[in-house]
């Protein structure tokens, strides 16, 4: 009985480590030469920034929500 | 020289595609005029705006910004309980960007001034490249320091100290999809209520069956927002995004918003977008459009802003590429947008007492359209 817990704690244990190196081996599935798409401006979070302001300002003024809007880099993921 | 420069920003691009995405770039240089307006619910507001983006060195770009606000005409509030009044009010923003390596150092000082309120706002952040250009993290903190004064009545001076923090990973999903994951947190103390807005309470002896007295907010507000934005490009060359957003606060306050948006260029010069949005929020607490009787809770608002209410907006826009030209060894690209967005917001517990033919309590909801207008012309170089 004290085997099989033992085994089954091996197993386990070989789970874990063949899943953490997994893991460890998972490499950017987007290549760089495959962002072209990405980098086009119609991609862009906010493509124009001071009508982006404007529409902030107004929502901010108008409604009691704020915040977390918007993203940071975008596009080919450059920024 | 046109045809060598063409080749250069061709090799700049690619050159950056290839070393990719795995280092951080500096925001785009960039010049933007444009003109605004809201006019909504008696309201008018109007005026000019400038941005300028220009890097500076080879790892700094630095970006200002000049806006200003004409407010004209009067609100349901105004109307309701003071007269019409125009005031206006000036932002100033001045931001510096930073490369280094994979890393993107940024801060910014802002100011907001007009004649009873005058705020001053710096923040700090920084974004990271990692996972070969696939993923960016996102940190930001901000400080605000305003100063809110009353017309009519010079003693009256009071402060708000306002801190944020914000959290955000940008994900490049797929060769076509890249979405964003942010949590905002803010904290707000000081004088957080209108000086001039009241509430209104029931009065048998008043001729209208209610009476007003000022406004009083708690001194403190918590809020959080958490919100998901993905962009996904067509099949064809278009994109759709698509944002959720829900946000909640120490008042009560909780709300919701969802928007889609399409992009769709025409031919090398012409970009035409279209969006639409809806927004919903619970009320405040403290949030009454009748309260039973004078100072009857301890905090008591009738600001709609702070009511149980949604609206939708509907929005176009068209941007047109015109020549590009070549001027001080710059090559210039200029660009013209237009954007019109249509709000209908309706309230579920803010009333018109304009309509005096009704009972206290009894009026007709709220309800106001909202027309918006932004006007530019780009300049990229």
């Amino acid at each position: 009985m004290a085997y099989l817990q033992n085994k089954r704690k091996l197993l386990l244990l070989a789970f874990a480590i063949a899943t953490l190196s997994g893991c460890a081996n998972i490499e950017p599935w987007v290549k760089p030469y495959e962002r072209d798409k990405l980098a086009d401006p119609i991609m862009g979070f906010g493509r124009h920034p001071a009508a982006l302001q404007h529409v902030t300002h107004v929502r901010d003024s108008r409604e009691a929500a704020k915040g977390a809007s918007g993203a940071g880099g975008g596009g080919c993921g450059c920024n | 020289m046109a045809v060598t420069r063409l080749l250069k920003a061709a090799l700049g691009a690619l050159l950056l595609c290839t070393f990719s995405c795995i280092a951080s770039v500096l925001p785009s240089d960039r010049a933007d005029v444009m003109y605004h307006s809201y006019s909504g619910g008696g309201v008018s507001i109007d005026g000019p705006a400038v941005m300028l983006r220009s890097k500076v060195a080879q790892d700094f770009s630095v970006a200002g910004y000049y806006y200003i606000d004409t407010v004209s005409g009067a609100s349901i509030d105004v109307v309701a309980t003071a007269s019409a009044y125009s005031e206006e009010r000036t932002e100033k923003h001045l931001g510096v960007d930073y490369l280094a390596g994979n890393s993107l150092i940024s801060t910014n000082f802002s100011t907001s001034d007009e004649n009873d309120y005058h705020a001053k706002t710096i923040t700090f952040g920084i974004s990271h490249d990692t996972f070969g250009g696939l993923t960016t993290l996102n940190l930001q903190t901000g400080l605000g320091d305003d100063e809110v004064g009353k017309n009519g009545d010079i003693n009256f001076k009071e402060q708000v100290r306002r801190y944020n923090y914000k959290l955000g990973l940008t994900q490049i999903l797929t060769t076509n999809w890249i979405a964003a994951l942010n949590i905002q947190f803010d904290l707000d103390e000081g004088f957080l209520n209108n000086p001039y807005r009241q509430v209104r309470f029931k009065d048998p002896t008043a001729a209208l069956g209610y009476s007003y007295q000022a406004e009083i907010y708690p001194r403190t507000r918590n809020s959080s927002a958490v919100s998901l934005v993905n962009k996904y490009y067509l099949p064809y060359r278009a994109a759709i995004g698509l944002s959720v957003r829900h946000y909640q606060d120490s008042w009560d306050i909780s709300a919701n918003d969802v928007e889609l948006e399409y992009v769709h260029p025409l031919g090398k010069d012409w970009t035409f977008e279209g969006k639409v949005r809806y927004y919903q929020q619970t009320e405040a607490s403290f949030y009454k459009d009748l309260f039973e009787y004078a100072n009857e809770l301890n905090f008591m608002a009738r600001d709609k802003e702070l009511s149980d209410f949604s609206n939708v907006t509907a929005g176009l826009g068209v941007s047109y590429k015109l020549p590009s030209y070549g001027i001080f060894s710059r090559q210039l690209q200029p660009e013209m947008t237009v954007q019109w967005d249509h709000i209908i917001f309706n309230y579920n517990n803010f009333r018109n007492v304009t309509d005096r033919t009704s009972a206290a309590g009894a009026e007709p909801l709220y309800q106001l359209d909202a027309n918006v207008v932004r006007a530019f012309v780009s300049l990229y170089f």
